[in-house]
């Protein structure tokens, strides 16, 4: 580990979107054949020094040097020609096409004419070596998420990469699978590979990596041994005080029950069982936390609770009234059923619309915002819009800026902000965090625990483990479209879930 | 960005119009003219010259209308390429209403005949909209294919059924004079056509800026699956866009009948409906300027011919003008200020397929909800 120079080194880089400095002055050193994490909570600019290295941005300052030698890395492409590959969170796959077609498109050098016998002969051998245990000629749909990713990894290592940069790779693992891709990391690194491993998840850097950056609000706070650091110390770093992880909430008693599903099925939109058939109830005061690595149904439960997709079995009740075939307006408007969808940017807001058009998404042709039902009245709509602006602390210009302009914790504040204000009794709140920064994850808690208190039920639908411990009264677990479990806070040990997101149900009490 | 700047940005489809005319100077000047003396004959004859505002008015009038079919569906995300069928069964269906229905007041007649012209235009519409909406089938072939159809039903109707006794060219019977569309300019062929072309315009505005309906058919182009979350229906969105569009290509078409020619021709339209296509592009899916839009294009054309007497330049060298016009806004589109608002529509179009998909019909009522209703064909469809 210890030649002349690090294989790969930032010095004093810097990158500014407008007035936000995404990375100030960032200094990283990678030795050869180690696994480096680089730990921040979202938005400490991990990804944007990533995309760096990897071409997608220019730095504005600073240097990036392999083997000691300042290079510049204009394009992707001239990031892999020095051996810089990076896998990113979501895949660049084509799904249609075979393993060894996904490897060899758009392979430099490849010639016109498509040998792929050889390739397919080649990667079989390069799979074997690492223990990867993927067939080239399978088609890439087929294929399981963390299968995927291997394939992801073995392109690179089909281009010679041999700096790896993998983008929070276990976000889309459930929890048994994380172990076994720690191993193949850890053959990876054995055999000479340098990987950067990007991730806010503190077991994982303890277990894996050698050495670890920990950035905030774009910049580097510390660079450590993870032989010399512990959890606390990391997590401390990270979030720049200590964290506790209980906040103290007043509470109103628990009452009955608001929001019932009973045997809901529901089919995503391939076509396949989502949502097999599940029982829910969040009672009037309560917070149910619905847990489970994405993808497990989540997003139909949601949906289908909400009105915007029809199940193909069972009834959604609100306060005893069967709502399960009345339209999303209706369920709102007549039943308070506030819907938080988790797709913000394409679902919960109209992006080039107004910040006080978008605060009448939902009541858009309700008085007193639609005198009639037609004629909007702006003045009063503005003053709404202000309002909310106001009470939920959105920052911005004025009202009629695009709300595209505004920062994701802000367009998150404005939906809270509409669906809480019109009257909801019952919320349904799909990864209300994700991609926020910590003040506005503390926010949208707080506003959360702040309509329990007023005896809102509340069903939070997230992948984030730590943000259901910090909110909920019971949490659920969701494996392959169905409630493996429900456990209070204190039952809820990392154990215990990860059994029950994976899919055991053996635990459910 | 220094405020300059800014307003050249902001006046650039002006610049690739003048752009546009220094291009086609050149070719005026191919030719074997004076492009200046050309461009003189040509916009003094179309805008300050008695007769020829009322030509220019003439030929606004189905090109606004035109213009507005396009727009209508535009908002709403759709292309509606087929204005020029829905102008010949508006003029078809408002040509019936005219000589076969039984004799009554005049301005009763009149507004009977539009209305039928606008059932013509809309229910032609409503084929490609129901395909669209119902199984997802790009309306932009639909409604271009659509078009020959309908040219040939006209072409069928005024050389058959509908020909007139002994005419030597496929026209039908000219209808009464009481059905004749008012003249707003005295001794011209001016008609009242293009005065409720701008009033519908207006109103368009006012429907796009200030009611619920502008807001949801605005959500609907913008974002289709928050319109959805809305609580708007995309299908019911689609249906009613493109129909009302056919409803006003059908009202071009009438007034060219009731306006201008007091007959239905075969082959009457020289391509209004295409040119509709022009006068939204041209007024950026905006009402107002998709009126100014077509008084400029209108203009275009009158002038034209002046200019074909004046100096000799053939006619056929303004086509080739506005086709210059057409390829410099759009090239003006290009230098990007901020989000291009032709890109904008662009998008719209394919997020709208994406959220057809996967909307969920307007469920039936089930009987007392005990049993939860299974998959209706409707959802099976939806669901795909």
């Amino acid at each position: 580990m210890a030649t002349a120079h690090p294989h790969l080194a930032v010095e004093e880089l810097s990158r500014s979107f407008g007035p936000l400095k995404a990375n100030d002055r960032v200094s990283l050193h990678v030795a050869r054949g180690s696994v480096h994490a680089v730990l921040g909570e979202n938005g400490a600019g991990k990804t944007t020094l990533m995309n760096v290295l990897y071409g997608l941005y220019r730095p504005d300052e600073g240097r990036i040097l392999i083997d000691g030698k300042p290079v510049e890395i204009g394009s992707p492409r001239a990031a892999l020609a020095l051996g810089i590959g990076m896998v990113h969170q979501h895949f660049m796959l084509v799904g249609s096409l075979s393993v060894a077609e996904n490897v060899v498109l758009g392979l430099e050098g490849a010639g016109f004419a498509l040998d792929l016998e050889t390739h397919r002969r080649k990667l079989a051998e390069l799979s074997r070596s690492f223990g990867f245990d993927v067939d080239p000629s399978e088609l890439v749909w087929r294929l399981p998420m963390g299968v995927q990713q291997r394939v992801e990894i073995l392109k690179l290592l089909y281009r010679n990469a041999d700096i790896l940069i993998l983008d929070e790779p276990t976000s889309v693992l459930t929890p048994v699978e994380v172990g076994p891709f720690l191993d193949l990391l850890r053959r990876l690194r054995d055999a000479g590979k340098t990987i950067l491993l990007i991730t806010h998840k503190l077991e994982e850097v303890m277990s894996i990596a050698e050495r670890v950056t920990v950035m905030r609000a774009g910049r580097v706070v510390a660079e450590l041994a993870t032989a010399g650091t512990s959890p606390r110390e990391l997590a401390r770093l990270m979030v720049g005080r200590d964290v506790v992880f209980d906040i103290e909430h007043e509470r109103a008693p628990i009452g009955a029950p608001r929001l019932s599903v009973e045997g809901l099925r529901v089919k995503s939109d391939r076509g396949i069982e989502a949502v097999a058939g599940v029982d829910l109830e969040v009672r009037a005061g309560e917070i149910l936390g619905l847990a489970g690595v994405d993808g497990n149904g989540q997003a139909e439960l949601a949906e289908a609770i909400a009105g915007l997709r029809r199940p193909e079995a069972g009834q959604v009740r609100i306060d005893g009234a069967e709502v399960t075939h009345l339209s999303v307006a209706d369920r709102l408007h007549e039943h308070g059923l506030g819907y938080v969808p988790e797709d913000r940017q394409r679902t919960g807001l109209v992006l080039d619309n107004s910040v006080a058009a978008n605060t009448i998404l939902r009541s858009y042709r309700v008085e007193p915002f639609a005198r009639h039902g037609l004629f909007l009245d702006f003045p009063r709509i503005r003053a709404h819009a202000e309002r909310l602006v106001r009470a939920y602390d959105v920052r911005l210009r004025d009202v009629d800026q695009p709300v595209r302009y505004l920062s994701g914790g802000n367009q998150q504040k404005v939906i809270l902000a509409r669906e809480i204000e019109s009257d909801a009794k019952v919320l349904v709140v799909a990864q209300p965090c994700k991609g926020l920064d910590v003040g506005a994850i503390e926010f949208v808690q707080r506003t959360l625990l702040a309509q329990r208190a007023k005896g809102v039920a509340i069903l939070y639908i997230s992948t984030e483990l730590e943000h259901i411990l910090m909110a909920c009264d019971r949490i659920a677990v969701i494996a392959r479209g169905r409630i493996t479990g429900i456990l209070t806070p204190q039952e809820a040990t990392a154990e215990r879930l990860g059994l029950l997101m994976a899919g055991s149900r053996t635990e459910a009490h | 960005m220094p405020g300059l700047m800014r307003l050249l940005y902001a006046t650039k489809s002006v610049w690739a119009i003048l752009a546009a005319l220094v291009v086609g100077a050149v070719f005026i000047l191919i030719a074997g003219s004076d492009p200046i003396a050309a461009y003189g004959a040509l916009f003094t004859g179309a805008f300050f010259e008695y007769h020829g505002i009322a030509t220019t008015l003439v030929k606004m009038s189905p090109l606004l209308l035109a213009g507005l079919a396009v727009l209508l569906p535009l908002r709403a995300g759709l292309f509606n390429i087929g204005a020029e069928g829905q102008i010949y069964l508006g003029a078809l269906f408002a040509a019936m209403a005219a000589l076969y229905l039984p004799v009554m007041p005049g301005w009763i007649h009149i507004i009977i005949c539009s209305f039928a012209g606008m059932v013509g235009g809309g229910l032609w519409a409503l084929i490609p909209a129901y395909l669209k909406a119902r199984h997802n089938i790009n309306e932009v072939i639909v409604t271009l294919l659509m078009n020959y159809i309908g040219i040939n039903l006209v072409s069928y109707a005024t050389s058959g059924p509908m020909m007139e006794e002994g005419a030597p060219y496929p026209y039908s019977a000219e209808i009464p004079e009481s059905l004749w569309l008012p003249h707003i300019l005295p001794r011209t062929d001016a008609h009242l056509g293009v005065v409720i072309g701008l009033v519908i315009a207006m109103v368009m505005y006012y429907v796009f800026q200030r009611t619920s309906l502008g807001y949801s058919m605005n959500a609907v182009g913008s974002n289709p699956q928050a319109a959805r979350y809305a609580g708007m229906s995309v299908r019911r969105h689609i249906i009613w866009s493109l129909v009302l569009g056919g409803a006003l290509a059908g009202l071009a078409g009438t007034y060219e009948v009731l306006g201008l020619k007091y007959r239905l021709f075969h082959a009457f339209s020289a391509g209004y409906g295409y040119d509709g296509i022009v006068v939204a592009f041209l007024g950026g899916g905006h009402p107002l300027y998709a009126a100014a839009a077509a008084l400029f294009l209108a203009g275009l054309r009158s002038g034209a011919n002046i200019m074909q007497r004046a100096v000799g330049v053939p006619t056929t060298v303004v086509d080739t003008i506005q086709g210059l016009v057409v390829i410099f806004v759009a090239a003006s589109l290009a230098f990007r200020f901020e989000r291009s608002r032709w890109a904008e529509i662009w998008r719209r179009r394919k997020s709208l397929d994406r959220a057809l998909e996967g909307e969920v019909a307007p469920p039936p009522p089930t009987p007392s909800g005990a049993q939860p209703a299974g998959a209706k064909p409707a959802a099976e469809n939806a669901e795909r």
